[in-house]
C-alpha cells in the first residue's frame, strides 16, 4: 500500500535559526507532529495562510514540503527534510 | 603576528556596531529577509538546515593563543561547545541563534577576528602554508606578504562587485602545502635568477561543478609589482567575467574561455597601461620590511641539546615514536619542530573542536609554540614552534584531550565537508561516510602509507574530492544518496584532477568499495610510489577493472 502524500510548511524560526512548522492560525512549532497537514490540492493555500501576517514574521523562508504518516509520525519524504525533523544523524563533538 | 592598528580596530567596532543595529531591524520586522539577507552574509552569518551559521575568517590559517581561547569562549556560550574548522582555513559554528551574533561579533572584535568577507562574491579569506614562518623548506614567510594582500583586497572599491567570490592564495615552499592549483589566483614566492624575490602568478584554479587546475599567466613578477599585477589580473576578470550565469562566472571560466594565452595578453596590456597608478600600487622594500616585523619569528632559545633527549623517548615508547613519524614536521630553526595534531581521530568528526581542546591547545601554545596555531586546510591544526625536548610532554597532553592521533597524510586523515547533516547546499551526508571509511582504514594505514580521501556533500566540491587520492562526491539520485568515486587525484605541486572509475555506488558500499580500490593500488604500486604515482603509470583501467569485476 502506498502511503498519501501530504504537504506542510516549514521554516526556521528567526530569531535562532530552529527548524519550525506551520501548525495554522498563526502558530509555529517545533515539533512536526503538530504540523498541519493538508492534501496535495490545498498545499498553495496552506503556504500562502503560512506566509500572512505582519512582520516580523515568525519564519525565515517558508517552504512547502511533503510528508505521510506513519501512526502518529509525521514523516517528510525527502531525506533533507527527515535530517531537518530529526537533528545531525551523527553525534555532536561539544564539550 | 599582524597586529590590528587603532583604523582596524575603529572599523571593526563600526562595523559590528552597524551589524547590532542591522539585526535590531529584522528582529523588529523593519527589514525583509530579502533585504537583511547579503547584510547578514557580509558579516559571514548564512542559514543552514537546523540553525544560523557563522563562519569567522582565520586570516592565512594564523592564530594567537589569545584569539583561539575567544573562538573556544563563543563556541561555549553561544554554540553547542564547538567549532568546526573548514578547508579554508576558517572556523564555523553551526548552532548560532541570530540574536546572539552582534554579542559574538562585538566579542571576536576584540580579538581581532570577524566573519568579513567570508561570503558573497567578494575576495575570500587569504590562505597559505599552514608551516608559513617555520617550515625548514620555505624561502621566506610568506604571510607578511598574505597581510599585505589581505589589506589590499580588504573592501576593496574598484571590486566590491566582482561577478564571483574570488580566492588568494600564497606559498612560498617548493613542496605546495597550500593547494595553490585549485584558487582562483595563486602567488607562489619565487627568486630569479639575480636573486630577486617575487612571484610566479597562477590563475583560474578552482574546483565545484568544473574542476579547473589554475596556470601560470606570469613566471616572475618582482615582489615591487605584485599588487599592481595582481590589480590587472582583477580588472581583466572584473571586466569579462560572466555575470548572466552563475555556474560560468568564476575566473576558472573566463580564463579556459579566453585561454590562457588571451588572459596573459589583457593582463599584459592593462599592467602595461596602468601608468602613474603602478606608483600607486607599488610595493616598497620599507612596507614589505616593515609588515615582515610583525611577523617577526620568535627568539628560538638554544635548543641543540634536544635532540639526544628526544632521541631517549622515541626508542622508549613506540606509540610515541609512531606520532613524532607522522605528526612531526621539520622546522627551520634547530632543535625545534612543527607539530601537526590532527582533528582526525578514527569515528570523530573531521574538522570539529571542541571548546575545551581549543583552550587546551591554547594553553599548550603558550607553554610550548610561542603562543601561535595554524589551520590547515586538511583540516587539523598545527602548533608551529615545539621545541624538540618538549614534544613528549606535549604528545601526553595532547592524548589525553584525545588530539594526539598518529594518522597526518594517513588514510583516516580524511577532508570531509560537513554535507547533509548540516549544509544547505548539500545532496548527500558525508560525515558518515568518513566515519566508517576512518575507522574501517585506521587498522592498516600504516602498510598503505600516505593516502588523501577527500570526501564532499555536493558538486560545490568544498572537500576537494577532485584532488584527492581518492575523492568521493555525494549526490543524490532518485531520492537515495549515492557517492561517485574519482581516483588519481592531487592536490600538491603536481596537482591533477581524478578520474571517476565507474557508476556511483550507494552509501553502504563505499567502505567496500574503496577497500577494492586501496588493495588495487597496494597491488600494483612500485617501491617508492604514492597512490598518484602509481595513478599516472597505469592509469583508470586497472581500477575500474577491479569495481567492474567485484559487481
Amino acid at each position: 500500500m502506498v502511503d498519501s502524500v501530504f504537504k506542510l510548511v516549514t521554516g526556521n524560526r528567526l530569531r535562532d535559526g530552529t527548524v519550525i512548522y506551520f501548525a495554522g492560525a498563526g502558530i509555529w512549532t517545533p515539533t512536526i507532529a503538530e504540523a498541519r497537514l493538508v492534501e496535495e490540492r490545498d498545499g498553495a493555500a496552506l503556504l500562502a495562510d503560512a506566509q500572512a501576517g505582519s512582520p516580523p514574521h515568525p519564519a525565515v523562508a517558508p517552504t512547502l514540503i511533503e510528508a505521510t504518516r506513519d501512526g502518529e509520525r509525521v514523516v517528510p519524504v525527502t531525506l533533507r527534510e527527515r535530517i531537518r525533523a530529526g537533528g545531525p544523524t551523527i553525534a555532536h563533538s561539544g564539550g | 603576528m599582524y597586529r590590528y592598528d587603532d583604523f582596524d580596530r575603529k572599523f571593526l567596532e563600526e562595523r559590528v556596531a552597524q551589524y547590532r543595529d542591522q539585526v535590531r531591524r529584522r528582529l523588529a520586522g523593519q527589514l525583509s529577509e530579502d533585504e537583511f539577507r547579503s547584510l547578514r552574509l557580509m558579516n559571514g552569518l548564512y542559514l543552514q538546515l537546523h540553525a544560523y551559521m557563522l563562519r569567522i575568517s582565520i586570516p592565512y590559517g594564523t592564530l594567537s593563543s589569545a584569539q583561539l581561547r575567544g573562538l573556544a569562549y563563543v563556541a561555549r556560550r553561544w554554540d553547542k561547545g564547538y567549532g568546526h574548522f573548514t578547508t579554508r582555513q576558517n572556523i564555523q559554528y553551526h548552532w548560532i541563534r541570530l540574536e546572539d551574533t552582534p554579542d559574538i561579533l562585538a566579542h571576536l572584535a576584540t580579538v581581532q577576528l570577524h566573519g568579513i568577507q567570508t561570503s558573497g562574491n567578494s575576495f575570500r579569506n587569504i590562505t597559505t602554508d599552514p608551516f608559513a614562518g617555520a617550515a625548514a623548506d620555505e624561502i621566506e614567510d610568506p604571510r607578511p606578504y598574505g597581510e599585505i594582500v589581505r589589506q589590499w583586497s580588504a573592501l576593496h572599491p574598484e571590486f566590491s562587485f566582482l561577478p564571483r567570490k574570488f580566492k588568494i592564495v600564497l606559498n612560498a615552499a617548493p613542496d605546495d602545502r597550500a593547494a595553490v592549483k585549485i584558487h582562483d589566483l595563486g602567488l607562489n614566492l619565487r627568486r630569479d635568477a639575480k636573486g630577486e624575490l617575487g612571484f610566479e602568478v597562477l590563475v583560474g584554479g578552482g574546483l565545484g561543478r568544473t574542476p579547473i587546475l589554475a596556470q601560470t599567466v606570469r613566471d616572475f613578477i618582482p615582489r615591487r609589482d605584485v599588487l599592481a599585477y595582481i590589480t590587472a589580473c582583477l580588472r581583466v576578470y572584473n571586466q569579462y567575467g560572466r555575470r548572466d550565469n552563475l555556474f560560468k562566472s568564476r575566473i576558472k571560466i573566463l580564463v579556459q574561455s579566453l585561454g590562457i594565452e588571451k588572459y596573459r595578453q589583457e593582463v599584459e596590456a592593462e599592467f602595461a597601461a596602468m601608468g602613474a597608478e603602478r606608483d600607486e600600487l607599488d610595493l616598497p622594500d620599507a612596507v614589505v620590511a616593515a609588515m615582515q616585523a610583525q611577523f617577526a619569528p620568535p627568539a628560538y632559545p638554544d635548543a641543540r641539546g634536544d635532540e639526544a633527549e628526544l632521541s631517549r623517548a622515541l626508542a622508549a615508547e613506540p606509540d610515541f615514536a609512531r606520532w613524532v613519524k607522522y605528526n612531526v614536521k621539520p622546522h627551520k630553526a634547530a632543535g625545534h619542530a612543527i607539530v601537526v595534531v590532527s582533528l582526525k581521530q578514527p569515528g570523530r568528526i573531521t574538522g570539529d573542536c571542541s571548546a575545551s581542546q581549543m583552550e587546551l591547545l591554547a594553553e599548550l601554545a603558550d607553554k610550548l609554540s610561542f603562543g601561535e596555531i595554524r589551520i590547515t586546510h586538511d583540516q587539523n591544526m598545527v602548533l608551529p614552534h615545539v621545541r624538540k625536548a618538549a614534544l613528549y610532554d606535549l604528545w601526553l597532553r595532547l592524548g589525553a584531550a584525545e588530539l594526539a592521533t598518529s594518522n597526518i597524510s594517513l588514510a583516516s586523515d580524511i577532508i570531509c565537508c560537513p554535507g547533509m547533516d548540516y549544509c544547505s547546499l548539500a545532496t548527500a551526508r558525508s560525515i558518515p561516510i568518513s566515519q566508517a571509511l576512518a575507522t574501517n582504514l585506521a587498522k592498516r594505514e600504516e602498510e598503505i602509507g600516505p593516502l588523501q580521501i577527500k570526501i564532499s556533500g555536493c558538486i560545490n566540491a568544498c572537500g576537494h574530492h577532485h584532488v584527492g587520492h581518492i575523492g568521493i562526491l555525494g549526490l543524490e539520485k532518485n531520492g537515495a544518496e549515492s557517492y561517485q568515486i574519482t581516483v588519481g587525484g592531487s592536490d600538491n605541486a603536481q596537482a591533477a584532477l581524478g578520474g571517476i572509475v565507474g557508476p556511483a555506488v550507494a552509501a553502504h558500499e563505499v567502505t567496500a568499495t574503496v577497500d577494492r580500490l586501496i588493495d588495487t593500488y597496494l597491488r600494483l604500486r612500485h617501491a617508492g610510489e604514492q597512490f598518484p604515482d602509481t595513478y599516472r603509470r597505469v592509469g583508470l583501467a586497472p581500477f575500474k577493472e577491479a569495481l567492474y569485476v567485484a559487481r
